[in-house]
């Protein structure tokens, strides 16, 4: 039944029989998926406070919340397949389950936001554009939603890096170093090369996914070459060079060594976006406890009672800034 | 251009909490609102002149919001509370000048469309007020405290606003309505002491403001002004 309903393209939806290993497979992935876009929050929020216009600031506000947006879809799609979102947050506060590593590059300039938007939207288009045709009904709906904002994000990432490169030379200097930054961590986001790729073959043959990682990295690369000449920029690879007989761009080789020491968790940012994750969780602990109870007191409106997890005493000091109000006598 | 003022700096606050709100849904609603916030005021500064200049390169002193928008945030309970103050001011006053409390046609027009905003905004804040003072001990008391703590500063809302046509005595009684209402479903009570700081009676409107305000002013210019005239 599986077998055959995979082979002719049909929809797995949650209530047909599945094999475990196609459940784990899925878990992992959706979950990875969704943690990629709470944790992805955090560099772009980085610069919000900063941005240079209320124009540009409305966008990078909105982005964030579009991708809080798809942290949920996605927790609600792995939800389907029998996990919970209090479980898979204490799997990603505890480092038993990943997010993407580029995540875990810091965000130094104002462009370094329009080179994610471009050049880390896009490669998560490239990547996410196939899974709408995922065999997983829920998953690959909740791909048709985000692919949408997402591919939104990416031209305003380009527009924010064409006005800098248009702009004075120091803009054009700073869209130029952001570019050279991230466009080898962009790459990464591929997963390794496919010889050394060990979930691909299953994941093929459950129509899971459709492309190998080199597959889709080489189209990446295909569509970014002459959009870096349309915005007036280069990209930090001296091999890179169109090939006639292939029909496709050469590239330089990837220092797989540095993808794995970020995977390993020694990245740039490893530590800060996991502990800043983990503080907002604890410090929110007191918050979803009240909610929880204010909800069995009251008949449990609102679907706010959810079972709530680990530790939490609602004894932690919170955030307050300590600029002396707060603890004003009544 | 002082209405403008305060959705400019409360939005700017509330985007201080992306990557940090105590639940997911959270990080979406906070910054819904801070866009809406937002989205008023580059109107309201537009009327006024080019709102990046405005935003940008003017010095605290000519900043006219309420010192309420400007407190930090606090931990949850001070956000909300800081909330549920001003949007139930700011709903009742643009209700007043979509119906008459201004000749000015454009500002009536934004006001009409925003009211409906800022109804959301209050009954978030209403439902998080009824959550954390009825929810457990701690939250009750966190509640409090951001209640009290916040109240000097809510004198200054009513005060009033040279060129608008509105009754700000009746405003400031419906507002104390409205609130103590929500705080007595959510088993709190108003806080009691003076509505203003003693010594700074509303000076906000005046472009007198409390400290933490000129250090969020200059990580919010910074960038704009390390590149003058340049376009983003």
């Amino acid at each position: 039944m599986f077998d055959a309903a995979v082979t002719a393209d049909e929809r797995i939806e949650p209530r047909d029989w599945m094999p475990d290993a196609y459940r784990a497979t899925l878990v992992r992935q959706i979950a990875q998926h969704a943690h990629s876009e709470i944790i992805g929050m955090q560099p772009e929020a980085n610069w919000i406070t900063r941005a240079p216009s209320l124009r540009r600031k409305a966008i990078l506000m909105a982005k964030v919340q579009d991708e809080a947006g798809h942290g949920l879809y996605l927790y609600s799609a792995a939800e389907t397949l029998g996990v919970s979102r209090d479980e898979l947050l204490d799997k990603l506060h505890t480092g038993r389950q990943k997010y993407s590593s580029i995540f875990n590059y810091p965000t130094l300039t104002w462009a370094d936001v329009g080179a994610i938007g471009w050049l880390v939207d896009g490669a998560a288009i490239t990547n996410q554009v196939p899974l709408c045709r995922c065999s997983y009904g829920p998953y690959a709906r909740a791909m048709v939603r985000v692919c949408k904002e997402e591919s939104f994000h990416q031209r305003q990432g380009y527009e924010l890096l064409l006005a800098l490169s248009r702009g004075t030379p120091a803009q054009h200097a700073m869209a130029q170093d952001a570019v050279d930054r991230w466009w080898w961590p962009s790459l990464m986001m591929f997963g390794p090369p496919d010889d050394a790729s060990k979930h691909s073959a299953q994941s093929m043959a459950w129509k899971i996914k459709r492309h190998s990682n080199d597959e889709l990295r080489q189209r990446f690369v295909d569509i970014c070459v002459p959009q870096a000449e349309s915005l007036g920029l280069t990209l930090p690879d001296p091999e890179l060079r169109w090939n006639e007989e292939r029909g496709h761009y050469d590239f330089g080789p990837i220092d797989w060594s540095e993808f794995h020491e970020v995977l390993r968790g020694n990245g740039p940012c490893n530590e800060q976006r996991l502990e800043q994750r983990r503080r907002a969780h604890e410090e929110g602990t007191w918050v979803r406890e009240a909610a929880a109870a204010y909800a069995r007191k009251h008949g449990g409106g609102h679907g706010d009672d959810r079972r709530h997890d680990h530790g939490g005493s609602g004894t932690t000091n919170g955030t307050t800034n300590g600029d002396g109000h707060g603890r004003a006598t009544a | 251009m002082a209405l403008g003022d305060d959705a400019l700096v409360l939005s700017h606050r509330l985007g201080e909490w992306a990557g940090h709100a105590p639940v997911l849904e959270e990080e979406v609603a906070l910054a819904n609102i801070a866009l809406d916030l937002l989205g008023q005021a580059r109107t309201l500064l537009s009327m006024a002149g080019d709102e990046d200049e405005l935003t940008y390169l003017r010095e605290e002193r000519d900043f006219t919001n309420v010192q309420l928008v400007e407190r930090p945030n606090g931990d949850f309970a001070h956000t909300i509370a800081r909330q549920l103050y001003f949007s139930t001011h700011q709903e009742l006053l643009y209700e007043r000048l979509a119906d008459g409390g201004t000749d000015d046609g454009e500002l009536a027009a934004l006001a009409a469309k925003a009211v409906k905003e800022v109804a959301y905004h209050r009954d978030h804040a209403e439902h998080w007020t009824l959550r954390l003072g009825d929810g457990t001990d701690v939250s009750h008391e966190r509640m409090r405290a951001a209640l009290d703590g916040l109240w000097r500063y809510t004198g200054e809302l009513s005060q009033p606003i040279e060129g608008l046509d509105v009754d700000w005595d009746g405003l400031r009684e419906e507002w104390t309505r409205r609130v103590t209402a929500v705080l007595e479903r959510a088993s709190l009570s108003l806080p009691q002491g003076p509505r203003n700081a003693s010594w700074a009676a509303g000076a906000g409107r005046q472009g007198v403001h409390t400290e933490p305000f000129g250090r969020m002013l200059a990580e919010m210019q910074h960038l704009h002004r390390s590149h003058p005239g340049a376009s983003w």
